[in-house]
């Protein structure tokens, strides 16, 4: 399963008024990091599919949202809660790592 | 039990897999959770790897290793190697996700690691203005001013990209000259929007929660200057990736593993290095790719022997 792209227009529905905590994986075709984290972050989307939902924000068509949220590094990972940015990741890290930084939001 | 296991997923790795999988070795390749790909997952166009008259896009050609490899039989898994043991004709592989694989030959092709400033600060910045990615971040320094370290191919390939985004691209180097390749150096020393800082390192990083400035000091008469930047962008080079084979593999005393002549026998029989993590000198696809091919006939060679 991959994960839902989010746009300007949806981030409000998606992510910010989303009931469960949100994980935006800012992202771009361009970034080789960016391509080896998506299929670690699609695993946990499924094993953690009642905790929390993983959504996508493609950083060149949506600059506005990667300007916004202050990313200038990719792959980020900021979790949602409340309309808020909860907890920030920077960087491609194995499965076990991220699942344990992740850990307030899956248990 | 395998007959063959190979720990990296550069063109070393994927070379070895490509010639063991055509002999029909079947070769287990531990490519890691996230870094499956190696350093040229991090580069933009390679324009020196033959047969790409036109260029070629670093993950592109490493997704065409990985499709050659797994065409002839190369079972891929992305996991990371947590230990090894290689002594004994049974080499132990251990994985981060708990398993445990049984090989008689060991191919390591673990690359290289790139090297961090040593400057307080480095790594809370990272991701915040610090960056080792120029393709994955140099786009979001657009109109902005920016600085690369280092006086390498890598550092002059980071700072010609980076003008494509930034105003302003200062180039950091404690030299007085570059040991880049010329064709690189006369590239970025003729961009308009490059300036070289000579003889200067970088010894403290300023922002909080983002990166604002740098400190530098010169390396020549140790005056100090301030330099207001929005990122940084660190290209000083590699270090070996041996910890997984320390204290079994014998190294030379600059940290590779270490080989013999022009082979890819290491002091245990039955394990071979290829790649970046035997190689001093070059360094490139092209040769890392030619010592995995050499680590997999060494490796056959020594399968039909035993």
């Amino acid at each position: 399963m991959s994960a839902k792209n989010v746009t300007t227009a949806s981030f409000a529905a998606d992510v910010l008024q989303n009931q469960k905590p949100v994980l935006v994986d800012f992202w771009a075709e361009w970034c080789g990091p960016c391509r080896q984290v998506a299929p670690i972050l699609d695993q946990i989307a499924a094993e953690y599919a009642d905790k929390i939902e993983i959504v996508k924000v493609n950083v060149d068509n949506e600059q506005q949202l990667a300007m916004q949220y202050g990313i200038v590094s990719i792959p980020a990972l900021q979790v949602f809660q409340g309309g808020q940015v909860v907890k920030s990741i920077v960087g491609a890290k194995p499965k076990a790592i991220l699942v344990n930084e992740l850990s307030d939001f899956l248990n | 039990m395998r007959d063959v296991i190979i720990i990296g997923s550069g063109p070393a790795g994927y070379t070895a897999a490509i010639y063991t999988a055509r002999a029909g070795l079947k070769p287990l390749l531990i490519a890691s959770s996230v870094e499956a790909g190696g350093e040229l997952m991090k580069t933009t166009e390679v324009e020196n790897f033959p047969g790409f008259p036109e260029g070629v896009m670093g993950p592109s050609l490493m997704g065409n290793f990985q499709a050659q490899a797994e065409k002839f039989g190369t079972e891929v898994l992305l996991d990371d190697v947590v230990e090894v043991n290689l002594e004994g004709d049974v080499k132990v592989v251990k994985t981060g996700l708990g398993q445990t694989y049984e090989a008689k030959t060991v191919i390591l092709a673990t690359g290289a690691a790139y090297r961090e400033l040593g400057v307080p600060r480095e790594k809370e910045l990272s991701g915040y203005g610090v960056s080792w990615c120029a393709t994955c971040d140099g786009f979001f320094f657009r109109e902005r001013t920016i600085a690369v370290v280092g006086g390498g191919d890598s550092a002059m390939e980071e700072a010609n990209f980076l003008t494509r985004f930034a105003s302003k691209v200062y180039l950091i180097h404690r030299r007085d000259s570059f040991k880049a390749s010329k064709i690189m150096a006369d590239r970025a020393l003729s961009n308009p929007k490059i300036e070289v800082i000579w003889n200067s390192e970088v010894t403290e990083l300023h922002g909080e929660g983002k990166l604002t400035g740098v400190s530098l000091r010169n390396t020549v008469d140790g005056s100090a200057s301030n330099l207001d930047l929005e990122g940084l962008f660190i290209a000083i080079g590699n270090d070996p990736r041996v910890d997984l084979v320390r204290g079994q593999v014998d190294l030379t005393s600059e940290n590779f593993i270490e080989v013999d002549g022009r082979s890819s026998r290491t002091n245990i029989p039955g394990v071979f290095a290829c790649g970046d993590v035997i190689d001093p000198s070059y360094r490139q696809a092209i040769t890392a790719a030619a010592s995995g091919c050499v680590a997999a006939l060494d490796a056959e060679h020594y399968l039909t022997s035993h």
